[in-house]
C-alpha cells in the first residue's frame, strides 16, 4: 500500500515542489496509506465549498477504528472544515455544500437523506474553544442522554453523568457541585467537560477541533491522557497545531495544506521520513 | 514606523503636543457634560411643571353641612323600607337643610349660589349614609360633601381669587362663604380616592381615572397576548431559520420602517379593516390591542432578534453536535438565554403602547363610557385617550386632573421600565 517511490522525478510526488506556496494546490494526489482495510469512516472525494469558494478538494481519507488520526496543516488549509464533514455541521453554515461520499460503518451520510440528528449522536464533537452550556455541570452532561432518551430512570442518568465525568478525569474535581454552572469551571476543566459530554451519549467517533488551544501545559497533558484512553472504545480525529501533541497521541497523521490532503501516513514515519517536501517544511517549521 | 514617529516629534516639543491635547480632551468632556445636564434640566423642568400642577389634584375640599333627616322632609314614614329610602327625593332633602341651616339667605338666586358650593354628588352622599344605616332617619347629622370644583380651584390657589367677580370662578358672596366656613371649621381637606375609583364626569370634582386605568389595563393585556408570540416567533424564525438572501432582508429592512410608522395609521388601519371589514365593536380593549399589537410587535422583533444574535453561536453548535434538532436547539439553549433580552424589548414596547393616543382615538376609544370596563368587547378609553380629553376640556377645573393624570401615566411608565430592568439583572446570566 505504500507508495514505494517516492520523489521519483515527474511523479505527483514532487508536483508540490512545484507549485507557489500561495495558490491553492487544485486536486493532488495524496501521498501515503490514505485508505484503510476496515475503516470506521471514509471519506471519497469530498469536495467543500463556501459559497464560490473552494475550500476542500477531493479529500480520500479514512479513519481507522480504535486509533487516534491526527490532521495537521498550516492555518486555513482547511481541518475544520474536514472535520465538520464528517457531522454534518457543515450544514449549519449558510452557502457551504459538501461533495462527495462519506460512509460511517458502510452508512452513507451525506446525502440530503440521512438523518442528522442520529449522526450527531454517534459523532460527537469537541470544539476549539470550551463551550459547556450555561446550565449545571450535571445538565451539561445529561443533556445528550435526555434528547436522546439513552436512559430509563434517574439512577441511570446519574451512573453516565459520573461514568463520563470520570472517563474525562474530571469527577474529583466536580463530585460535590454538580449542580454548579458549568461555565464557573476553569478552562481546562470545561474542556473536559466538553469532552464528558461528548462521550456521555457513546458515540462511535469523536471529532476533536485543537481542543487544547486555549489550556496550560498540565491541562493539555490530561487531555493527551485521556484521548489516549478514550482510543480504546472510540475511532478520534483531532486538529491539532502542535507537532509534539500530534505526535504523542496520534497513530496516524494527515498532512493538508490549501484545502488538499498532502500525504498521510502513520505518525512515526509523518514524523521522521516525510515524503512530500511540503510536509517536511512544516514538521520542520520552514512553513506555516 | 519608527522613524516616521521621530520625524514627526522634531517640529513641535512634546509638551505643546500634549498640552493641546489635553485641551481638547476637556472641552470635549465639558461638552459632553453640558448635553447631559441640558437633558437633565428639561427632564426636571417637564416634571417639575407637571407635578406642580397636578399634585393638587390628589386632594379635594369638603364642606360640612348639618342634614337633619326629617322623615317629613323626605316624605317618608318613621319606619321607612329600603325601597322607600331609595325612593327618597335627596336633593331636595340636601336644598331643605341648606335652607335650614342659612336662613338669612332668602332670594331664590342667591340660595342657588349657595346649593352651587356644593359638589352634585351631595345627594348621593346622603343616599348613601341613610340606605348604610336607616336609623339615621330622625337624627341630624354633620355630613362632608365634596366641594364645587370651582369652590375647590379658590380654595387651591388654582383658580385666581383678586380679580373682579364677573371674570371669578365663585361670586363675592360665594366666597364670603368659603372664607367664613374655613374659618368655621367647616371646611376640610382629603385624599381624593375618587380619582382612582370612579370613571370619568362631567364635573371635575367627581371625575376619576378608575376606568381609564382598567381600559389600558386591558388594552395591554391583549396587546401583550398577541404581540409577545407573534414577535418572539417571529423574530425566532428570521434568526434561526431563515436563509440570509434578498429576501430576509428586505423583510428585515420593513420591519424597521414599521418601527418608524407614524401611530395614526395603524389606527386608520385597525379602522379600516378590524371595524368596517370584520366588524369588530368599536371602541373596546379587544381592538384597541389588536392595533397597538400591530405597533408594538416590530419593537419587539427588533429586541428579540438582538436578543438572539447576542446568544454565542458556540452555544448553538455545541447543542447541535450533541445531536439536538433545530428546535431543540432553540428551545433549549437559545431562548432561555435570549428571553431576558425579549422581556425587555417587550415591556419597553408595551411602554410605548401605554402610552399611543391617536390610534386608539381612530378606532373610537374615546367614548364617554361612566362605567369601568369589565372585560375587552366592552366600551372602553385609555389613560392617554382620558388625559387627552380632559386636556381638551374647556373647563377649568380639568387642568389638575390632566396633569394628575399625566403622574399616573408617568408612574405607570416608570414601574414598567424598573420592571425591565429588574428582569434583565434577575434574568442576566454569563456564558
Ligand atoms: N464559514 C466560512 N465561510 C467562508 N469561508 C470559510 C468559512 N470557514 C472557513 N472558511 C474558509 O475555508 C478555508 C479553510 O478553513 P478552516 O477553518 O477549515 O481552516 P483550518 O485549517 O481549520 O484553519 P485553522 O488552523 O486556522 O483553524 C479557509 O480559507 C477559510 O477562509
Ligand atoms: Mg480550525
Amino acid at each position: 500500500m505504500i507508495d514505494s517511490t517516492p520523489r521519483a522525478p515527474g511523479s505527483k510526488g514532487v508536483l508540490a515542489d512545484t507549485l507557489e506556496q500561495d495558490a491553492p494546490l487544485g486536486s493532488v494526489q495524496t501521498v501515503g496509506e490514505a485508505l484503510l482495510e476496515n475503516p470506521s469512516v471514509s471519506c471519497r472525494d469530498v469536495a467543500v465549498h463556501y459559497g464560490d469558494k473552494q475550500a476542500l478538494f477531493d479529500i480520500n481519507l479514512d479513519m481507522g477504528t480504535n486509533e487516534v488520526l491526527a490532521l495537521i496543516g498550516p492555518s486555513g488549509c482547511g481541518k475544520t472544515t474536514f472535520l465538520r464533514c464528517i457531522n454534518r455541521m457543515n450544514d449549519t453554515i449558510q452557502g457551504c455544500r459538501v461533495s462527495g461520499t462519506i460512509k460511517i460503518d458502510d452508512e452513507e451520510i451525506n446525502h440530503a437523506d440521512a438523518d442528522v440528528v442520529s449522526l450527531r449522536s454517534r459523532v460527537g464533537m469537541v470544539f476549539q474553544k470550551p463551550n459547556p452550556f450555561p446550565k449545571s455541570i450535571y445538565d451539561n452532561i445529561a443533556y445528550g442522554p435526555r434528547i436522546h432518551a439513552l436512559t430509563a430512570s434517574n439512577e441511570e442518568l446519574d451512573q453516565i453523568v459520573e461514568d463520563s465525568l470520570k472517563r474525562a478525569g474530571l469527577w474529583k474535581e466536580v463530585a460535590d457541585r454538580l449542580q454548579a454552572p458549568g461555565t464557573g469551571l476553569s478552562g481546562g476543566q470545561q474542556q473536559r467537560l466538553c469532552i464528558a459530554r461528548a462521550i456521555a451519549v457513546n458515540p462511535d467517533v469523536i471529532l476533536m477541533d485543537e481542543p487544547c488551544s486555549a489550556l496550560d501545559p498540565i491541562a493539555t497533558a490530561r487531555i493527551e491522557e485521556l484521548i489516549d484512553e478514550l482510543r480504546e472504545n472510540f475511532t478520534i480525529a483531532i486538529v491539532t497545531h502542535s507537532m509534539q501533541q500530534a505526535a504523542r497521541v496520534s497513530q496516524r497523521t494527515a498532512y493538508f495544506h490549501m484545502g488538499s490532503l498532502v500525504e498521510v501516513g502513520s505518525t512515526d514515519q509523518i514524523f521522521t521520513n516525510p515524503r512530500q517536501r511540503l510536509t517536511e517544511d512544516y514538521i520542520t517549521g520552514r512553513f506555516g | 514606523m519608527n522613524k516616521a514617529s521621530h520625524v514627526s516629534r522634531v517640529g513641535r516639543s512634546p509638551s505643546r503636543l500634549n498640552q493641546r491635547r489635553f485641551r481638547a480632551e476637556r472641552r470635549f468632556r465639558r461638552l459632553g457634560l453640558l448635553g447631559v445636564v441640558l437633558a437633565l434640566a428639561s427632564v426636571v423642568f417637564l416634571l417639575g411643571t407637571i407635578f406642580s400642577s397636578g399634585y393638587s389634584a390628589f386632594w379635594r375640599l369638603q364642606f360640612a353641612v348639618d342634614i337633619q333627616f326629617d322623615p317629613a322632609l323626605m316624605k317618608i314614614t318613621e319606619r321607612p323600607t329600603a325601597e322607600e329610602l331609595q325612593e327618597v327625593h335627596y336633593l331636595a332633602l340636601f336644598r331643605k337643610n341648606l335652607e335650614r341651616a342659612y336662613p338669612e339667605v332668602k332670594k331664590r338666586s342667591e340660595r342657588r349660589k349657595l346649593a352651587q358650593m356644593f359638589s352634585e354628588s351631595a345627594p348621593d352622599v346622603l343616599r348613601e349614609l341613610v340606605l348604610a344605616d336607616p336609623t339615621l332617619v330622625g337624627e341630624t347629622r354633620r355630613v362632608w360633601v365634596l366641594a364645587s370644583s370651582s369652590a375647590d380651584m379658590i380654595a387651591k390657589g388654582n383658580a385666581p381669587r383678586d380679580i373682579e367677580e364677573k371674570r371669578r370662578v365663585l361670586t363675592d358672596q360665594q366666597l364670603a362663604w368659603l372664607d367664613q366656613w374655613e374659618e368655621e371649621g367647616l371646611a376640610r381637606n382629603r385624599f381624593n380616592t375618587r380619582f382612582f375609583t370612579s370613571g370619568p364626569s362631567r364635573s371635575p370634582e367627581l371625575a376619576g381615572l378608575a376606568g381609564a386605568i382598567v381600559g389600558s389595563a386591558l388594552t395591554l393585556l391583549v396587546t401583550l397576548i398577541i404581540s409577545f408570540p407573534v414577535g418572539v416567533a417571529a423574530a425566532v424564525y428570521l434568526e434561526e431559520y431563515a436563509p440570509k438572501n434578498r429576501i430576509s432582508e428586505i423583510i428585515e429592512v420593513n420591519i424597521n420602517n414599521l418601527a418608524a410608522v407614524p401611530s395614526i395609521i395603524f389606527g386608520l388601519l385597525g379602522l379600516a379593516v378590524l371595524l368596517n371589514f370584520f366588524g369588530l365593536p368599536r371602541g373596546t380593549p379587544l381592538v384597541g390591542g389588536i392595533v397597538l399589537s400591530l405597533m408594538t410587535l416590530p419593537t419587539i422583533i427588533i429586541a428579540s432578534r438582538a436578543a438572539l444574535k447576542a446568544v454565542p453561536p458556540s452555544i448553538r453548535d455545541g447543542a447541535l453536535a450533541m445531536g439536538a434538532s433545530p428546535m431543540q436547539t432553540v428551545f433549549h439553549h437559545v431562548l432561555p438565554l435570549a428571553m431576558p433580552g425579549m422581556l425587555t424589548g417587550t415591556i419597553i414596547g408595551l411602554a410605548q403602547a401605554l402610552g399611543e393616543t391617536a390610534p386608539l382615538l381612530m378606532i373610537g376609544m374615546f367614548a364617554f363610557v361612566a362605567d369601568i370596563p369589565s372585560g375587552v368587547v366592552d366600551q372602553a378609553s385609555a389613560l392617554p385617550v382620558q388625559i387627552y380629553l380632559w386636556a381638551e376640556s374647556s373647563e377649568r377645573g380639568y387642568v389638575e386632573l390632566t396633569a394628575a393624570g399625566i403622574m399616573v401615566i408617568l408612574i405607570f411608565l416608570v414601574l414598567m421600565n424598573l420592571l425591565a430592568v429588574f428582569l434583565r439583572k434577575k434574568f442576566e446570566r454569563r456564558w
